[in-house]
């Protein structure tokens, strides 16, 4: 065998396209490549098969909530590691790390703002601050969004997003669903409205608490919405999963959710809710 | 059911073999060795007693685990009298992995409901092996209703792997099952009196778990994932079991430290399964005195205290990141009443990817 024989392959060598990163995205719904700032006007809709990308908080409130009148609710608060616990990473890490990348403290912002002429208790989950998991800071925002939305008399949306647990806190995560629930509990006695959006993907501890709580369940297209994850089902059961199993038009057909609203009329259908849920009275008028 | 030993139990184990030999050699050479019988029992006492002083997080699972450990059936036989089964949740089938009826504690007349699991293949199935579908959650709530409309105090007894997570369970919304339970369980006047008496696994087991007092049995935990799945997710192996178990600070002393436990209701040596009879003297002692402590409140106190007592559950920072290192590195973060913080981009990370 000769030293240096011919290569048995060859080496094509791709020009890559010279494209600014983050200008240009592959949509994952049409494989279609979609230009970012058309994304971003269509409210991260791909204009082309219209999959609903995930949405940053920022874009979240803009796309509800009246300009210039959201107010941040406990804003301050801040997870920390009561167990101490290290897996092959340490909890101070990650949460620093989650920190760093998004900018916020953890995976829920909260406040009251206006959405159309209803004075409304907001809330947003965010997928990307650790897969929006539930801990003490998670569960007690929510919590204090409905205590002080029950107080002021506000009706509450709560866009919901939830990879599951936060298993670096244990049972404090667990007891997360309980406190927020019994929240739910005098908020529903008070007579005030509360509207959870299912937003891609929300399970779990979120989905067995103050997901499924709503007067109204609603959620956006194609979100996947369930209480185990799949992979847990077909290993714990050894079954092929249904068609669309766990998504929003399989659960808006086994019903469990009131509608399946595209984010586009979100707001509007919303408001329309709101319109005849909520007594003359309690209703700010618009202006 | 054959008997059956943990690992940890081996030493037990080749102790009592030995005991059992010695025995046959008395009786056969008609010699007296009953010094050394005694000394082996004591012998026997104290090995059992130095092991199970001394379990690990991941040994006290197995414990709470045990396939002879007393179940909810078990303490019902033993603690209860003029025990009446209620059935079904009025719209899809009884689930057996939950069980409920009217019973009597001595005096007090309870409604009681509890996890069960199975101890053969049959009750297994039948139990589905403890795993509650959402019409046994379904099923608890009807009768804590009805428990609260005819003014009886809730007993509850949690012994539960968890939820069970199946196509079927997803269909009739486990999720929503447990949430409705987690916030009605907030509004029934009655004294609720919860205690783990093995498994307690997380929503499964919190499903059924809101309440005035949450005891546990001392060897029993409770935690939010299952050690194994702790250990899948975070390990990416579950053969970390036992690492994820002393994480997930799941025993009774820990539940107690951490203000998820008021009492824990300590088990005969060698633990419950040892001695059954006692565990259920023991275990009724517990639950009446609780009971009447909550009784004494008035109903308005009571769903007061019990919100209270959850509301209380979960540890932050406040006004500032967390002290020390950690924060120190932080790069600076949006201040904090500003109505729109900075965005995060798109492109960050995604949710799991769509089918």
């Amino acid at each position: 065998m000769p030293l240096f024989s011919k290569k048995n392959y060859s080496t094509v060598k791709v020009r890559k396209r010279d494209i600014p990163d983050g200008l240009w995205l592959k949509c994952p719904g049409c494989q279609e490549i979609i230009f970012k700032q058309e994304l971003d006007e269509n409210a991260s809709v791909c204009p082309k098969c219209g999959h609903h990308f995930q949405m940053s908080r920022a874009d979240r409130i803009k796309l509800l909530i009246e300009d210039g009148t959201f107010q941040e609710w406990d804003g301050d608060l801040y997870s920390v590691d009561t167990l101490g616990f290290t897996g092959t990473a340490s909890y101070t890490s990650k949460l620093e790390e989650n920190r760093r990348k998004t900018g916020y403290h953890d995976a829920i912002s909260i406040g009251r703002g206006r959405m159309a002429h209803h004075d409304i208790g907001f809330g947003v989950m965010d997928f990307t601050f650790l897969g929006a998991s539930m801990g003490s800071v998670v569960g007690e925002k929510v919590t204090r969004l409905i205590e002080k939305s029950t107080k002021a008399r506000l009706p509450v949306i709560l866009i919901c997003a939830s990879g599951g647990a936060r298993m670096y806190e244990g049972m404090f995560s667990l007891m997360q669903m309980a406190k927020t629930s019994g929240a739910l509990a005098r908020h529903a006695e008070a007579g005030l409205a509360y509207i959870p959006v299912l937003t891609h993907p929300t399970t779990a501890g979120v989905m067995a608490s103050f997901a499924t709580l709503g007067d109204l369940i609603v959620a956006e297209p194609a979100a996947l919405i369930g209480f185990a994850g799949p992979r847990v089902i077909k290993e714990t059961t050894q079954q092929d999963l249904p068609e669309g199993f766990q998504r929003s038009e399989f659960l808006l057909k086994h019903g469990l959710l009131d509608m399946v609203v595209p984010r586009k009329q979100l707001k509007q259908t919303l408001v329309l809710v709101l319109d005849y849920l909520l007594d003359k009275q309690t209703a700010i008028k618009a202006g | 059911m054959p008997p059956y030993t943990l690992p940890f139990e081996k030493p037990v184990l080749e102790l009592e073999n030995k005991l059992r030999e010695l025995a046959n050699f008395s009786e056969s050479q008609k010699i007296d060795v009953s010094n050394e019988i005694d000394r082996m029992k004591k012998r026997i006492l104290d090995t059992r007693r130095k092991i199970y002083s001394e379990l690990t997080p991941w040994q006290k699972v197995q414990v709470a685990r045990h396939p002879l450990r007393p179940y909810t059936n078990d303490y019902i036989q033993r603690l209860t009298k003029d025990w009446i089964e209620i059935h079904g949740d009025r719209n899809y089938r009884d689930d057996r992995a939950i069980i409920g009826g009217f019973a009597t504690i001595d005096d007090e007349r309870v409604l009681l409901i509890g996890t069960q699991k199975g101890r053969d293949t049959k009750s297994n199935l039948e139990c589905n092996f403890g795993c509650a579908y959402p019409e046994g959650y379904r099923k608890a709530l009807r009768l804590m209703k009805l428990a609260a409309k005819f003014r009886l105090p809730i007993v509850v007894l949690v012994d539960t792997p968890g939820a069970y997570p199946g196509i079927e369970s997803e269909e009739r919304h486990i999720a929503e099952a447990i949430a409705v339970n987690l916030r009605e369980m907030f509004t029934f006047p009655v004294p609720i009196i919860v205690t783990i008496i093995g498994e307690g696994g997380s929503g499964g087991a919190l499903g059924i778990g809101v309440g005035d007092r949450v005891l546990v049995l001392e060897h029993a935990y409770y935690s939010v994932i299952s050690p194994e799945g702790c250990a899948a997710i975070l390990w990416k192996d579950r053969a970390y079991a036992d690492r994820a178990a002393e994480a997930l600070k799941l025993t009774s002393n820990d539940l107690i430290a951490m203000g998820f436990a008021d009492e824990i209701i300590p088990e005969p040596l060698g633990g419950a399964h040892g001695d059954p009879e006692t565990m259920a003297e023991t275990l009724k002692t517990v639950i009446l005195r609780n009971l009447k402590e909550v009784k004494m409140l008035s109903d308005e106190q009571r769903l007061q205290a019990r919100y209270n007592k959850f509301r209380a559950m979960g540890r932050f920072a406040e006004g500032g990141p967390p002290a020390k290192g950690a924060a120190r590195r932080a790069p600076p973060l949006p201040a904090a009443p500003t109505p729109i913080m900075a965005g995060d981009t798109l492109a960050d990370q995604q949710p799991p990817a769509r089918e």
